[in-house]
């Protein structure tokens, strides 16, 4: 199978023309990336106001799961029937499915910024506006990066239903090998799905970390994740924790340095 | 910024703040801050320090009553412009991750409309007040250690040079002798910039040896007592305070009785080094060539060649002169032959008291004080 595999991938007629590797590769990508950029439109800003504001995370946790719950192929099927155009019925479907991990990202991502952070941003008079862009979206970048991948991920992954529906894009290459039981052409056009997958995620990770601010680098990105939740039932419990007892003996020297 | 002592900066008039649960975290509190005084709430958990502090900068709304600032309701001020002229310091320091040192003690003076260049300019010369060396200023907070990070809060608080800064249990995340750092270093730097501050944290010990004015509040947001340390001490209010204060409230007392009165006794010292030292029945107290303590040899000890530290048991804590009556105490009861070493200012031994010696002339000074009607402070 693999020299097969290598055979097709190397044959020069399948480099050329309207179902050239090339063309194909460029159509799977124009998907994915408009739905992708239409998905961070949308969820993006709706992400960081119930993460800033703390209003209606139930509901978005609940939504989301409900979206991640759709299948794919039967909306674009569903969407196709309804809309009519095929483009459309794909990136609406694909969009959907992107939507999901940016919301959760960008929720998360503001919602889990030390609550101390928050508490000082406010305390030293930031307005709501300040706030959410100099401290909650810098320090929600990992998050927000990270929803942002995965998205991509899951497009360039599911962008091969395009196929299905009588559009072009690498599941072409899969459905018309299955189709003419061309296995090297069925396991060319996976193969090339995965390499776009990779390369997209090699080019995000380095965008992430140009984006990321270097003090959350040098903290371990994934610390940025573990801190503890904000808003805690009652201000004054955290200084229990601390207490050290009353007893505690001093060095003889010190008290001079009283003002008095 | 000086302002003249006895002018009210903070007033506190019938403030009650009640959360939508029905608990009541402060309970109709009538209290005034002085202008230039460190003032401390104090109290256990859930006894509204605070959520007082908070309702200074409204970071918590009353529920009735009001907050004054300098005569002006803070109800009157934009939230956002009041906190940037109130200083603000919270545990762990609450920096800006993704922001270096220097831009997160620039931070108000940028808030403010300052140029960048002028606001770091401004926050380098604000590490170098807190005792930080000027690299630190690049470095990023998770690169700090706790008190280092405790040090930058309190730039980033005195940032844009605000009259009043208040401080919520700003040291108790860091460690005992670390934060014992950080308090006098808020002495030293309040006797310099003379700011109001406000101070809150769970810790009696603290309380007494940072302010010139404690507030003890007791559970349900009651203000309990409002005096000066050594009053609160000597004299609580009633039995909430007492217990709150401690059973070593005796002890602690001692920091505010002055140990000028003190006449150290004379002590057989041999200096470290010296060929051949043999001790009698006595301790010998051990000294280096400056005269500055190293340590006790014990009574019938024989020593061939020079006297090595070695041979030395660890003194106790040092007294210097002058300074109050628990350090003396303290000397003696630390110190192995019993004897507390006393230092002048520099560090140089200048004899020797015991523990009787330091209780002696606490009761004369008690019967001083007791025949004036007013203690005066």
């Amino acid at each position: 199978m693999i020299p097969q595999l290598i055979e097709w991938l190397t044959d020069p007629a399948h480099w050329r023309g309207p179902d050239g590797i090339p063309k194909r590769l460029l159509e799977h990508l124009y998907y994915c990336l408009v739905a992708a950029g239409f998905a961070t439109l949308v969820a993006l800003p709706v992400g960081l106001f119930i993460g800033h504001t703390g209003r209606g995370g139930t509901l978005l946790v609940g939504a989301g799961n409900a979206l991640r719950a759709l299948p794919t192929l039967g909306l674009v099927t569903f969407l196709y029937l309804v809309v009519g155009g095929t483009q459309t019925a794909t990136l609406i479907g694909l969009v959907v499915l992107a939507v999901p991990p940016i919301l959760a990202g960008a929720y998360s991502g503001v919602q889990q910024v030390d609550r101390r952070v928050v508490d000082a941003a406010v305390g030293v008079g930031m307005t709501r506006w300040q706030r959410l862009w100099q401290v909650e979206v810098p320090n929600a970048m990992p998050l927000i990066l990270g929803g942002i991948r995965n998205a991509v991920l899951q497009v360039v992954a599911t962008a091969a239903v395009a196929a299905y529906v009588g559009l072009g894009g690498l599941g072409r290459y899969v459905l018309d090998g299955i189709r003419a039981v061309d296995y090297p052409k069925v396991l060319a056009g996976a193969l090339l799905v995965a390499l776009l997958a990779i390369l997209l995620d090699v080019v995000l990770s380095g965008v992430q970390w140009l984006v990321v601010p270097a003090g959350l680098r040098t903290a371990g990105v994934g610390d940025v994740g573990r801190r503890r939740p904000r808003r805690p039932a009652r201000r004054e419990v955290r200084g229990e924790t601390t207490d050290t007892g009353g007893g505690r003996v001093d060095g003889g020297a010190g008290h001079g340095l009283r003002k008095r | 910024m000086a302002r003249a002592w006895g002018a009210r900066l903070i007033e506190f008039q019938s403030v009650t703040k009640a959360f939508d649960d029905g608990t009541v975290a402060v309970n109709d509190l009538d209290l005034t801050v002085e202008a230039g005084t460190i003032t401390v709430f104090v109290g256990p958990s859930g006894c509204g320090k605070t959520t007082s502090l908070r309702m200074v900068n409204r970071m918590v709304e009353p529920t009735s009553g009001r907050v004054l600032v300098d005569g002006r309701d803070v109800r009157s001020a934009d939230p956002a412009s009041l906190r940037r002229g109130i200083g603000y310091v919270i545990q762990h320091a609450g920096l800006f991750p993704h922001r270096t040192v220097l831009d997160n003690v620039a931070t108000v003076p940028l808030l403010a409309g300052w140029t960048r260049r002028r606001a770091r300019s401004r926050a380098a010369e604000l590490l170098e007040v807190v005792g930080l060396p000027e690299e630190v200023g690049r470095r990023y907070p998770a690169q700090l250690s706790g008190g280092q990070q405790q040090r930058v809060g309190v730039a980033r608080a005195l940032a844009a040079d605000p009259p009043v800064l208040l401080m919520d249990e700003p040291f108790s995340a860091v460690d005992p002798v670390v934060r014992e750092g950080l308090q006098d270093e808020l002495l030293r730097l309040q006797s310099e910039l003379d700011k109001t501050v406000l101070f809150v944290t769970h810790d009696i010990d603290e309380a007494v040896r940072v302010g010139e004015r404690v507030a003890v509040f007791a559970t349900g947001g009651v203000l309990a007592q409002y005096s000066e340390p050594p009053e609160l001490l000597a004299r609580p209010a009633n039995d909430f305070v007492a217990d709150f204060v401690g059973r070593d409230r005796g002890y602690r007392g001692l920091s505010f009785v002055a140990g000028a009165a003190l006449r150290p006794d004379e002590v057989e010292t041999v200096t470290v080094g010296a060929p051949g030292v043999v001790s009698g029945d006595e301790w010998l107290l051990a000294l280096d060539e400056d005269r500055r303590p190293r340590g006790w040899l014990r009574p019938r000890a024989t020593v061939a060649g020079p006297l090595s530290e070695q041979e030395l048991e660890p003194g106790g804590s040092l007294h210097t002169l002058g300074l109050p009556l628990r350090g003396a105490l303290d000397a003696a009861l630390s110190s192995p032959s019993g004897r507390g070493v006393v230092v002048d200012r520099d560090g140089r031994a200048v004899g020797v008291v015991t523990a009787h010696q330091v209780l002696e002339l606490l009761s004369t000074e008690r019967a001083a004080a007791d025949s004036e009607p007013e203690g005066g402070r």
